[in-house]
């Protein structure tokens, strides 16, 4: 049967992926950022997971307003490098792991969770820099992914209550997968972060390592967190911080926090990334 | 549609709700279509024409051609959306940043450099009218 053995939170600033991209990684504004991802890595390479779920949001990059889906799972073979407005990433096309997929799919449904099934569809930032941060420039990807995309971009996303629940739903389901895979599921986006307004660069520190703290103290009381705390006190776009829910309510509950890293400024952004491993996994 | 919202409170954020989602469809649907490379060209080479493929209404198009990126906001546009016209123009996140919040580019970098612009005097739009460097003028819809 299949596990859950880790989790990772990642934020997924397009400027870090530009950075690798542009191999500037090393300068005096990246380095310090960087530096504290290496360890990460090397735990990544070494775990050596069979498949990973990847909880992120498009940003106007697959769905435009035309179709806004809440909850979204990606069972494709392939996945494209999606063009934001720039050109696409230069990072491989994301391989897919339809079989694990399609279970999930089925079984989150059944379990009312009201998926809505992409078979195409271009991935963008939001994916690719988590995979870039803790994998580096391979020349393809080291393990298959499953997207899940949750809706970020028009108010209101889901509940970080509700977003937890999935969580719960995907550890069932992976749990009744009948093949011996290790997956990882990667909760992207965050911290504190604004994009917009006249408020544009709020950063809130405390809030953040409050938030970080709480992922292994006391998750269910963050996800009691309303829409409107998090955006005033982490910015309108730390709202993605929903998404860290999903990863969370896939763990156990008694996962224990195995590596944290936490910087300022990010381009607009605190950039954090936490790893977390389920002990009955160890 | 014009219920408050306890986030209406905020100073200086555009929430992407309901209410300018409808107001903003025809814009950010413009701005979708710079996806792709060939519409990029298309609209820098004619502005005005390529925006005729587009129901946007009069101020939309006004904030488009004058990169009135707070505006834009003011419109209905939704910043993932409106962000992919400043790549038209070779700008970054930050430039625009800097640019809705009305400060020079380097002064607001050097607000990130220096830990971002604080809550404290920034979470309601009563106590954000004046105080320390980093709290925010109040704008119209903010």
């Amino acid at each position: 049967m299949a596990r859950i053995v880790a989790g990772i939170a990642c934020s997924h600033v397009p400027a870090i992926g530009a950075a690798i991209d542009r191999g500037i990684t090393g300068n005096a504004y990246w380095d310090p950022l960087f530096r504290g991802y290496g360890t990460a890595r090397e735990w990544l390479a070494k775990l050596a997971p069979d498949a990973a779920i990847v909880v992120y949001n498009d940003h106007a990059s697959a769905f435009s307003l035309d179709l806004i889906p809440t909850f979204l799972i990606g069972v494709a073979d392939r996945f494209p490098i999606a063009d934001e407005g720039f050109g696409p990433r230069p990072v491989p096309a994301v391989e897919g792991h339809p079989a694990l997929a399609w279970h999930l799919a089925e079984s989150l449904i059944l379990d009312e969770f009201d998926m809505t099934i992409a078979n195409r569809m271009p991935v963008d930032h939001g994916l690719t820099v988590p995979l870039s941060i803790t994998c580096g420039q391979p020349a393809s990807w080291p393990f298959p992914v499953v997207p899940l995309c949750v809706n970020v971009v028009q108010y209101p996303p889901p509940t970080g209550a509700r977003c937890f629940k999935l969580g719960r739903a995907i550890a069932k389901a992976v749990a009744s997968f009948a093949s011996d895979l290790r997956v990882v599921v990667y909760g992207t986006g965050g911290m504190s972060h604004q994009l917009q307004g006249e408020r544009a660069g709020l950063i809130n520190r405390a809030f953040d390592t409050a938030f970080l703290d709480g992922m292994t103290r006391d998750p269910m009381a963050l996800t009691r967190i309303t829409h409107t705390e998090y955006m005033r006190e982490a910015g309108s776009e730390g709202i993605e911080l929903v998404m860290w829910h999903v990863m969370r309510g896939a763990l156990d509950d008694d996962a224990a926090e195995v590596y944290r890293h936490y910087h300022v400024p990010a381009s607009n952004t605190a950039a954090a990334l936490m790893i977390l491993e389920n002990r009955s996994a160890r | 549609m014009s219920t408050p919202r306890d986030y209406d409170t905020i100073p200086g954020t555009y929430v992407y709700d309901a209410r300018r989602s409808r107001l903003g469809y025809p814009l950010n649907t413009f701005c979708m279509s710079l996806n792709d490379a060939a519409n990029r060209a298309a609209f820098l080479a004619d502005e005005a024409r390529f925006l005729d493929r587009f129901a946007l209404s009069a101020e939309q198009r006004r904030c488009v051609l004058e990169r009135d990126w707070l505006g834009l906001l003011r419109a209905g546009g939704n910043i993932y959306y409106t962000i992919k016209i400043a790549f038209c123009d070779g700008l970054t996140f930050q430039d625009v940043a800097a640019a809705m919040s009305g400060v020079p580019k380097e002064t607001y970098a050097q607000m990130m450099l220096a830990g971002g612009r604080s809550p404290e005097g920034n979470r309601f739009t009563a106590e954000a009218s004046s105080g320390p460097p980093g709290r925010i003028p109040q704008g119209e819809d903010g």
